[in-house]
């Protein structure tokens, strides 16, 4: 296992109001996106454990062109991985954002 | 062009959504009465497996399975669905843990019942001990639960089935729906083959392995009691409908059920093949059931079908 963390600043605010939210499943090629609303403004972070141990520059290029794109302001996302490829993890980023942009709990 | 999706009922969308192929939580979304579903001890909580680390495994927020409160037709409901695609489903410590709460909680609340929709290979070998104790918790669980009026039912038709200690709970639920590719047993297939040899069970033998373990043998044996199609709103109506139909549970219906597994057993422990005992039921063209769509399969099953409602 591997353990990876990163840290960014953004633009803007995520939109919505509901505070987590969660998709995807721990499984070979598939992770899950644990997302909450927990960081100030400006900020977005993501935590990741990954089975897949050696891919930290994939996994930075993934994320800085997620956070560039959607701006996820205040949000945490914890990671669980299954060792996906990036381009689920992308999608799985994506789902995340759109899920916790919705309204209620 | 088909209709927007907003403009789909929850109906529309829970008949059309594959109960096999949906995750534990799409499951119990549309399961339920929409927005109803409250989530214990959710994946926020981080109740992660303490032992899976030690094995350098990677971890599930909700340690494979969901447990919680909603709504069915309006009356209240506990909830529980186990996550077939993390690890098999399978029962770690925290998942059983998870499990066991939920049941002894309605066991003293007295009046609501319990849905379980099982998706597992049974005890996670990685946690072994933890595992097998679980199972034993919750088979105990169960009971009580049942002994104070509680109705635990059990739905099966997710990618993992029911086996190993899986399979010995829902034995001891108080009525079970099942679908064609939820398959309910103790040993699977592998290990079967693996102890047994290649004669005794090829598991490799996708056919023998459904028409053994699969919906339609377990609903024609009346270990099922009622058979769904593969979408989650024929569940939610089998479960529904099972609400409708458990009796009280107590010692006569327990002497009830263990005549009727006798009797079983006297009229069909001479057959070798699931087609033998169709046959030996009275089903005409015996060889023809797995290939049985939904629909036509019920009718069949509710004309032979021999679960005895004082039984269980």
């Amino acid at each position: 296992m591997e353990d990876l963390r990163f840290q960014h600043r953004v633009r803007a605010p995520a939109g919505g109001t509901r505070q987590s939210a969660i998709v995807g499943v721990v499984a070979s090629g598939n992770l899950e996106v644990l997302v909450e609303r927990v960081l100030p403004d400006v900020e977005c972070a993501v935590d990741i454990k990954t089975a897949a141990v050696g891919f930290g520059e994939v996994w930075t290029a993934v994320i800085g062109d997620f956070v560039e794109r959607y701006s996820p302001g205040g949000l945490r996302f914890s990671i669980n991985d299954g060792g996906a490829r990036p381009d689920t993890v992308s999608l799985r980023l994506a789902q995340a954002v759109r899920l916790i942009a919705e309204n209620g709990q | 062009m088909s209709a927007p999706l907003k403009d789909i009922t929850p109906a529309e969308r829970a008949r059309s959504t594959s109960f096999y192929e949906a995750s534990a939580r799409t499951r119990l979304e549309l399961l339920l009465d929409a927005g109803s579903f409250v989530e214990f001890i959710g994946p926020e909580q981080r109740e992660v497996s303490p032992h899976l680390k030690i094995f350098d495994l990677p971890e599930q927020f909700d340690d494979g399975i969901v447990v919680g409160r909603g709504r069915l037709d309006g009356s209240p409901v506990f909830v529980a669905a186990q996550e077939g695609r993390f690890m098999g489903g399978a029962f770690g410590e925290v998942h059983g843990a998870k499990l066991t709460g939920l049941i002894r909680a309605a066991r003293q609340i007295g009046s609501i019942p319990v849905l379980i929709l099982f998706d597992t290979g049974g005890v996670r070998l990685q946690e072994a001990n933890a595992g097998e104790l679980a199972i034993a918790e919750i088979m105990r669980a169960v009971m009580e639960a049942r002994s104070a009026g509680v109705k635990v039912i059990g739905l099966i038709g997710g990618r993992s089935g029911c086996y190993g200690g899986g399979g010995l709970i829902a034995g001891c639920c108080s009525a079970l729906a099942v679908s064609e590719p939820g398959r309910i047993a103790v040993s699977g297939p592998e290990v079967i083959e693996t102890n047994r040899g290649v004669e005794e069970f090829d598991s490799r033998d996708r056919a023998l392995v459904w028409r053994t373990m699969g919906g339609k043998h377990r609903r024609l044996l009346g270990a099922a009691d009622v058979f769904a199609d593969d979408n989650v709103q024929d569940f939610r109506e089998a479960a529904l409908e099972l609400l409708e139909l458990v009796g009280p549970f107590g010692l006569d219906a327990l002497k009830a059920e263990q005549e009727r597994l006798a009797d079983r057993l006297r009229r069909l422990s001479a057959c070798s093949d699931a087609v033998d005992i169709w046959t030996a039921e009275g089903i005409a063209h015996a060889e023809t059931v797995p290939e049985l769509p939904a629909d036509q399969f019920i009718a069949l099953a509710d004309r032979t079908g021999r679960t005895s409602r004082d039984a269980r």
